[in-house]
């Protein structure tokens, strides 16, 4: 069929994926501002959902899309969480920088 | 055909997650996240899954970079967060060391799944494969259970955010 043979390769998808990923945990190893941090986070969660979706479609299944709507309210949950310790934080303590913020440290 | 419109959007997804690390604003940032967000939709659409792309825009682009622009604005950040000091950190050079590491792993990875042969071939699609009929079909019958516990864990995440937010933490 036509259609199948213009299809994008699996690993299109799976390099895409891992590019995201690896975006993301750049962003978590080298910044220290701890809103980016969390979109750097975000980033992760995505491409994980590229890889889910993309071996989907390729076995033609429906579990990696549930499976990546899980994904998403997780993200919802960490992200209104993390965002009201960051509040809290930010409180206390008027910086979001995260080197600044060694209380349990010692 | 599928080729032409795969590239610009995967350039473009992985332009703006760059944005997303490079920028010194978080402003900046959230804006190219919600670019990055808007692409990853359009790869989603490209890979059948309709339903997913929807939520994709109106979760991510639209509830939660939301939520990330009111923080950013209720705690109004000009010269308390970070600046440009994160360039030239010395534990810059190991956090790099680490992450050429894990690409490592992840293309050895991925070579290994690709050299399998299981994914030589795709399966032919139905004609309604991905659409919110058929994914809610799925989801309300098969993993019925998870959706359960998903919204229980949506409570509990709202709960704690309210009594994170409300307190004065000592």
């Amino acid at each position: 069929m036509d259609i199948e043979m213009e299809m994008v390769p699996l690993a299109h998808y799976l390099f895409l994926s891992a590019t995201l990923f690896v975006i993301g945990v750049v962003g978590v190893l080298v910044r220290r501002n701890a809103i980016v941090v969390f979109m750097s986070i975000e980033i992760m969660l995505n491409a994980v959902n590229i890889s889910l979706i993309a071996f989907d479609r390729y076995l033609s299944l429906h579990d990696g899309q549930i499976f990546s709507f899980m994904v998403m309210c997780v993200a919802a949950a960490e992200v209104s969480v993390g965002l009201a310790i960051i509040i809290a934080l930010f409180r206390n303590k008027p910086t979001i920088n995260l080197d600044e913020f060694n209380i349990m440290k010692s | 055909m599928e080729l032409l419109i795969f590239y610009p959007l995967a350039g473009l997804c992985v332009a703006f997650a760059l944005g997303v690390v490079i920028n010194n604003s978080p402003v900046g940032s959230a804006m190219s996240l919600i670019a990055m967000m808007l692409g990853l939709a359009g790869i989603f659409v490209l890979q059948q899954a309709h339903f997913i792309a929807v939520l994709q825009i109106i979760i991510y682009a639209g509830a939660i970079m939301v939520l990330f622009m009111f923080v950013i604005m209720l705690l109004n950040l000009k010269g308390s967060g970070e600046d440009a000091s994160w360039r030239s950190r010395d534990k810059n050079l190991l956090m790099t060391v680490l992450s050429g590491f894990l690409v490592a792993g992840l293309l050895y990875k991925i070579l290994c799944v690709l050299n399998s042969g299981e994914f030589d071939s795709p399966a032919s699609l139905p004609e309604n494969f991905g659409t919110a009929r058929e994914v809610g079909t799925i989801l309300f019958t098969e993993f019925v259970l998870p959706f359960e516990v998903a919204s229980i864990l949506l409570l509990v995440a709202m709960i704690g955010a309210v009594v994170l937010a409300k307190n004065k933490v000592d």
